[in-house]
């Protein structure tokens, strides 16, 4: 759609900005897209709108009804065939507009900002038919958005853009616990709330004076070990947890935990080195 | 009855007369659509941004569209007499009429159309070509379809000029309800002729809006 500056784009092995026009033409009928909008056709129904991409790709009638109506079923808006797409929810405009994207079977689908105009449950419930789609069709999406939560929730990998470029990208947790950028920083709290917990943090550290105060960074897989009543168990110290937070995401569960560690040093310093030996990362508060 | 209140008016001719007008009507209407839509369509896509943009090209069809625009009608009927001649192989009567009929509401009506084509949601456009649709596609199964609720009323304000100029053709011979109102009323000073032509003509005008706006009204879907 827009002539890139510079770069180029390879699709399942395919380099689109190689491609004359004519082949641009028919390589978009292998990419679904989504948009923030729907953009859908207001004079067709919700059974012509999905047809609109079959009709564009030249697919025989009989072939058309049926995929659609394959497609109607995939992302849930049986019996609503024929409604116009001003009878419609936001939620289940988009719906169509997936259905519409799905409709060639594309090789990939990008979301622009698909669920910047839906309310935070609607969100929810096309991130659920976004994640379903991925995993059922083993479909590349490619999703576009300022949301945090929305790539938290249900991507794997994440790339931050900034005037026009790639600044910084990796796996979603790895993005989001170290960021590097300042930009990508910014829109990490968000999501983590990294901000406030801090001020808190710096708060509940001056406060435990005794024994040691740390934070826990949970990734992963992790965050299912029962981490805090071992520790308490395997050694002789007492464990306080001041604040917590734990996310889930794609990859397993995000969070950090403040406590305080209180008991003999060399048995605390144990109970630390045990903490660190296992993939929980530890911050150890320098005040304590 | 009838006869007491407009003992002029012959029934039979004043038949005749609107069926002329009737018929003038839809001949043209036909016309000014097909040719007003390629116009509208010519203009809308050669603009700025537009899937043919080419200023070049649109700056020519805009020039073509405003002179004809510009000129009055009644100038036009006499300035395309060598043209209608050619055409009909006369320059009396309803078919007569025609070709200044058309040339002189296409480009109006092709206004319109470029207007309601700009109303079309760029996204849908943009979605189409995501797509991989060839700009003909875009034209047939999007553009026009979406405009469609606008291109219905515009050609129901064009019908209604038209029948406007069907009764200034009327002058030059055309027949219809202005030639007959002119001829048999006005001249031969049977005002009665005169005020039985303008109720039909009202009538008509009526009948027109009345189905443009139904049409419209079923068509938008919005």
């Amino acid at each position: 759609m827009e002539q890139p500056t510079d770069g180029n784009i390879t699709i399942d092995g395919q380099e689109i900005t190689d491609l004359n026009q004519k082949e641009l033409r028919l390589s978009r009928q292998e990419i679904g897209m989504i948009f923030q909008h729907f953009n859908l056709l207001w004079s067709r129904t919700v059974r012509d709108n999905i047809s609109l991409p079959l009709e564009i790709a030249g697919v025989p009638r009989v072939e058309r009804l049926e995929r659609v109506e394959e497609l109607i079923k995939l992302v849930g808006l049986s019996g609503r065939e024929d409604a116009y797409p001003s009878e419609l929810s936001g939620g289940q405009k988009q719906r169509v507009g997936i259905a519409r994207a799905l409709a060639n079977n594309p090789k990939v689908l990008l979301c622009d900002e698909a669920t910047s105009a839906l309310d935070p449950e609607t969100t929810d419930s096309i991130l659920k038919l976004l994640i379903d789609i991925n995993k059922e069709l083993g479909l590349t999406i490619i999703l576009i958005t300022h949301e945090m939560h929305v790539i938290r929730k249900i991507c794997h990998r994440v790339a931050v853009m900034e005037n026009g470029r790639v600044v910084e990208q990796g796996d979603v947790l790895d993005v989001f616990l170290h960021p590097k950028q300042q930009v990508t920083k910014k829109f990490v709290e968000q999501v983590m709330g990294d901000k406030e917990q801090d001020d808190a943090y710096e708060f509940l550290t001056t406060s435990y004076t005794t024994g040691k105060n740390i934070r826990l960074h949970f990734i992963g897989e992790t965050t299912n070990q029962a981490l805090i009543s071992r520790v308490a168990k395997e050694f002789d110290v007492e464990i306080n947890i001041l604040q917590g937070k734990i996310t889930q995401t794609q990859k397993g569960a995000y969070g950090t935990l403040v406590v305080n560690i209180d008991g003999e040093n060399n048995e605390l310093a144990r109970a630390i080195e045990f903490i660190k030996s296992t993939s929980v990362e530890v911050e150890v508060a320098p005040n304590a | 009855m009838l006869n007491e209140l407009f003992p002029n008016v012959k029934i039979a001719d004043l038949w005749e007369a609107t069926g002329e007008t009737f018929y003038m009507t839809l001949i043209a209407l036909t016309g000014t659509f097909v040719l007003g839509i390629l116009l509208g369509l010519l203009l809308y896509l050669t603009s700025k941004g537009g899937l043919w943009q080419s200023k070049s090209l649109n700056l020519s069809v805009a020039t073509v569209v405003n002179v004809f625009r510009a000129i009055p009608f009644i100038i036009l009927i006499l300035l395309l007499f060598p043209f209608t001649d050619f055409l009909v192989g006369t320059i009396r009567g309803p078919n007569a009429a025609l070709p200044a009929l058309i040339i002189g509401s296409a480009p109006f009506y092709g206004r319109l159309v470029e207007i309601g084509l700009r109303e079309v949601d760029k996204g849908v456009i943009e979605a189409a070509k995501s797509m991989g649709a060839k700009t003909r596609t875009i034209i047939f199964k999007v553009l026009l379809p979406e405009s469609m609720p606008a291109l219905v009323s515009g050609i129901t304000v064009t019908a209604i000029a038209l029948i406007g100029y069907t009764a200034v053709a009327g002058v030059i011979g055309a027949g219809g309800l202005g030639d007959f109102a002119y001829y048999y009323g006005f001249q031969r000073r049977a005002f009665d002729v005169v005020f039985v032509c303008t109720v039909l003509i009202v009538i008509i005008v009526f009948i027109f809006q009345f189905i443009g706006d139904f049409i419209t009204n079923k068509l938008d879907k919005r």
